[in-house]
């Protein structure tokens, strides 16, 4: 956002110019976001997955579950770790490497809404107390990039994570040990969804796309619960919200992951 | 976080925290303005029991080069924890946490520091914890503005941040360690009152929408006053005893 090119500034002045008549670069409302699309089970080799296209980015995410070895002190709580990567063939200007502070951010807020809402029971991922426990992992990766990775990331995860098949494991000399044939559905309590907008002069557009996400001046992810309370919050981007702006992006963050949460549980068949 | 078992009574039936503050009380904040000798601008701030070193370099040259920018000077900000800063030793490599928390701090800070007028140029902001108590973000946050400050780089105003949140069902201002941990609610807040503009917002945790207003609100309260006490630690240096230290 700092390195504006000309173009880009350019670009910029035209999707103002559109905002100040109400309208959005690609046709859309304000408070619109783009079509999404959740295929799951796409990767049969994980224990659940799947593809989630919001507009032209695409994200597809697999959980793997196995047993580990409980965090310190959290001996009591099964272990959920969320990933994410931006692949090089995603965009132009992804880079193979370590993880640069944009992709660390995006992996920590989609772990931060999944986790706080307590989307999933972890206690019932026990094995032994403080001494085996099984593991959810969940890694995405972005396969093509049109903006707002956030919430397509956060989709593409949860959907992934109530599709998952959890295996069944029993504890025999101090390890566990795999019993076959016995599956069951992943402990889930709620649909975390986050929803992303993007503040360019004064007007708070919802699901950026590349475009507009290169000339945000600030973002705000909020993610909601089933219950329509507000479980976590990242605010991104080189400029500020006033008070009355956080108070209408929790309004609609609420109502658009209303509707998101329905296309999610259609895709997945989740009942919560 | 996420209603975590409370050994500790984090609210008494007098409304009284587990540290003797109020619901709608800080913890005690010291800021002192100008501590390093060879930063172009520092501070040292202690929030309750955190105490961070704040340090400044720049406007100076960009290195790598092609980080320049033609139009802007750039801000870089490194929020790091030292290894004994906290229960545990940690690690002394940069974590996902720290690189994160450098990033939200950078962002809260671009919107106050008129880099524009210093272009291909890179001002490098270092925080260093040298003790952990919660709330390091936005103490870290405080100390940085009042060293750009002293740095004497043109700012639109000082951010200052603190955390509000929820525990025992109550709605906190400044969330401690102890309260972070069993609370259920954790929200950091980056504020520059002159504006009105929020620059820092995150949430860990479960809130209502009226909870969340709630949390704003009295989380600004919070920034207020310790934009109080960031105005005086500069005052202090300034305008203390009459000589131009």
């Amino acid at each position: 956002m700092a390195n504006l090119s000309i173009i880009d500034k350019l670009k910029k002045t035209k999707i103002l110019d559109l905002l100040q008549e109400g309208k959005r670069i690609d046709g859309r409302a304000l408070n619109e976001p783009r079509p999404l699309v959740i295929d799951t089970g796409v990767i049969p080799h994980a224990n659940g997955s799947a593809r989630a296209r919001l507009g032209d980015t695409e994200i597809v995410a697999g959980v793997k579950v196995q047993p580990d070895r409980p965090f310190p002190d959290m001996g009591e709580k099964g272990i959920f770790i969320c990933t994410a990567e931006i692949l090089p063939l995603a965009h132009p200007s992804a880079e193979t490497g370590p993880p640069q502070p944009d992709v660390i951010e995006l992996a920590r807020v989609v772990d931060r809404g999944i986790r706080e809402s307590g989307m999933i029971d972890l206690s019932q991922f026990v094995l032994e107390k403080d001494k085996s426990v099984i593991g959810l992992f969940a890694d995405s990766v972005v396969t093509d990039h049109d903006g707002n990775l956030f919430d397509t990331c956060s989709y593409a995860t949860v959907a992934a994570i109530i599709t998952s098949k959890i295996p069944k494991w029993e504890m025999k000399d101090d390890s566990p040990v795999l019993v076959e044939g016995q599956e069951s559905d992943a402990p889930i309590t709620t649909i975390p969804i986050s929803v992303t907008m993007g503040l360019i002069g004064d007007f708070i557009i919802v699901d950026p796309n590349l475009d507009e996400w290169e000339c945000l001046d600030a973002r705000i992810t909020i993610t909601t619960n089933s219950d329509g309370n507000i479980v976590a919050l990242q605010k991104g981007g080189n400029d500020g919200f006033s008070f009355d702006q956080l108070v209408k992006c929790a309004d609609t963050s609420i109502a658009v992951g209303k509707e998101i949460r329905e296309i999610i549980k259609q895709a997945t068949g989740a009942n919560k | 976080m996420g209603g975590r078992e409370a050994n500790v009574v984090l609210l008494d039936e007098n409304g009284i925290r587990s540290d003797g503050r109020k619901v709608n009380e800080t913890r005690k904040i010291t800021i002192k303005a100008g501590v390093l000798k060879n930063a172009s601008g520092s501070a040292y701030i202690e929030f309750g029991g955190n105490k961070i070193l704040a340090g400044v370099f720049g406007p100076r040259d960009v290195h790598p080069k092609h980080m320049s920018n033609p139009d802007t000077g750039i801000l870089r900000v490194r929020y790091h924890m030292e290894p004994f800063s906290v229960g545990e030793r940690k690690k002394p490599a940069p974590s996902r946490r720290e690189i994160e928390i450098s990033k939200v701090i950078t962002e809260a800070l671009r919107p106050a520091v008129m880099l524009e007028k210093f272009p291909r140029t890179a001002l490098d902001v270092y925080l260093e914890v040298l003790q952990a108590d919660g709330g390091t973000r936005c103490a870290a946050l405080d100390a940085a503005s009042v060293a750009i400050a002293d740095a004497g780089i043109p700012m639109r105003d000082l951010v200052c941040a603190c955390a509000a949140g929820k525990a025992a069902d109550t709605i906190i201002l400044d969330v401690n360690n102890e309260e972070d941990q069993a609370g259920q609610a954790d929200m950091p807040i980056g504020y520059m009152p002159s504006l009105g503009k929020i620059t820092l917002l995150q949430l860990d945790g479960v809130l209502t929408t009226d909870e969340y207003k709630k949390c704003i609100e009295l989380g600004l309260e919070g920034c207020k006053q310790v934009y109080e006490i960031q105005k005086n630690a500069l005052r202090e240096k300034y305008f203390s005893d009459g000589d131009n230290n």
